[in-house]
């Protein structure tokens, strides 16, 4: 099958903002129909990717060392990391709500973390190894990106009800900040990374193809 | 050479193909990477405005209304979701409480005032002023509105609550499942579509 003509054989670039396809004769610095910046591609996608995931990966320890939230019942208070909070629901017998939860908070971050390396790598090394699919991934990547935020959402929510002074109360603890961080600098790397890349070698190895027809 | 607006780009790959009408439930994948292109979406211009209205008296609901109640030993206790943000705003933690006040509150009101601002405009047949802005704006928030992760953590909370103690939902709870459903309706992706109008 033929592949359709690229953006940049017809000197075209496409509008992020709107969805246009920019005619780039004359190098227009803005989409004429939105005003947004135009680029081929996305600037510094790599470095800033890099600086985004690595950042990311940092706060990861803490948000999963500190403990997230405070639960004190008459008295007696007990810290409880995100982890903790899993196995909670898990030794509980509802494992489908610790699996959500495990998901969300520890599977999520952690497959995008291996996803955009693996990524960055190969885009790197200019390679043209499982491109169909290493698209897939990234498409993966920035839909399960946000889900992350589940867990803030519900210590704040857990927090904000449990107020009975000495007989019960919950507070937010320095953990959820870390894993906050973790969400919104992994979601700035997704969105920093430009899929096209993953397109753009120029040659496609030619002799790599060669040899495999080769061997078989 | 055609015009370009006759023109989709992949955005993922930077194939270039030629729009086409599509109907019900089609969906125009690219070739080369196997990403979405175009999505049918059948709303007219009243259809997405009468549902972006609908979504904003349930924002309101959503907002005004506890999400959930507690009661333990005969004390009861309420929260809204701004009160779940004012929890999280106390200590070093600040920053968080403003991240889930975007996600869970302001980007989706922001965007359902936008959407009523340039639809309004586009029913009476005209392109509302900052216009361009508008557009700009949605796409720019989209990925920040977080309603279907606020909608999966209230009700972990409510699981997660009710171990301990009495849980109730609350009508917020239910405004805000129905806001969330209807904001990938009407918020998603194809309102690019709306730069297509006269």
């Amino acid at each position: 099958m033929s592949t359709p003509p690229l953006a940049s054989e017809l000197d075209l670039c496409l509008c992020h903002s709107c969805g246009l396809a920019c005619d780039m004769t004359g190098e227009p610095h803005e989409c004429e129909r939105c005003g947004a910046p135009l680029h081929r591609r996305k600037t510094n996608a790599l470095t800033r990717t890099w600086a985004y995931l690595l950042t990311s990966l940092v706060f990861y320890i803490p948000a999963n060392l500190l403990p997230v939230m405070n639960t004190k019942m008459v008295g007696n208070g007990a810290d409880s990391t995100i982890m903790s909070g899993v196995l909670e629901f898990w030794e509980a017998g509802a494992w489908d709500i610790a699996l959500i939860i495990f998901i969300a908070s520890i599977a999520v971050p952690g497959l995008k973390f291996v996803v955009l390396t693996l990524l960055l790598v190969t885009v790197q090394r200019n390679s043209a190894w499982a491109r169909k699919e290493r698209s897939k991934l990234y498409r993966f990547v920035e839909v399960i990106g946000y889900w992350s935020m589940l867990d803030v959402i519900v210590v704040a929510l857990v927090a904000s009800l449990v107020k009975f002074q000495a007989l019960a109360d919950i507070e937010p603890r320095t953990g959820i900040l870390f894993f906050g961080l973790v969400v919104v600098f992994t979601m700035l790397a997704a969105m920093s990374f430009d899929p096209r890349l993953i397109w753009d070698t120029p040659h496609p190895n030619n002799e790599e193809v060669m040899d495999e027809i080769a061997s078989h | 050479m055609v015009s370009t607006d006759q023109l989709i780009i992949c955005e993922h790959c930077d194939c270039v193909y030629r729009k086409t009408t599509l109907a019900k439930h089609q969906k125009t994948l690219c070739t080369r990477c196997g990403g979405v292109l175009q999505r049918y979406n059948g709303l007219t211009v009243e259809q997405r405005l009468a549902l972006t209205v609908t979504a904003l008296m349930l924002w309101i609901f959503a907002n005004f209304y506890p999400v959930m109640s507690i009661s333990l030993k005969g004390l009861k206790n309420s929260a809204t979701l701004w009160d779940s943000v004012l929890a999280l705003s106390l200590g070093p933690i600040t920053f968080i409480a403003l991240v889930a006040a975007i996600a869970m509150i302001i980007a989706p009101v922001i965007q359902l005032l936008l959407l009523i601002w340039v639809l309004g405009h586009a029913l009476a047949g005209r392109r509302s002023p900052g216009f361009r802005f508008c557009m700009r704006w949605l796409e720019t928030l989209r990925p920040w509105s977080m309603l279907e992760v606020c909608l999966l953590g209230a009700m972990v909370a409510v699981i997660k609550l009710a171990g301990l103690l009495d849980v109730l939902p609350g009508i917020g709870l239910f405004a805000l499942a129905i806001l969330s459903l209807m904001m990938i309706r009407i918020a998603g992706r194809d309102i690019r579509d709306l730069w297509d109008l006269p």
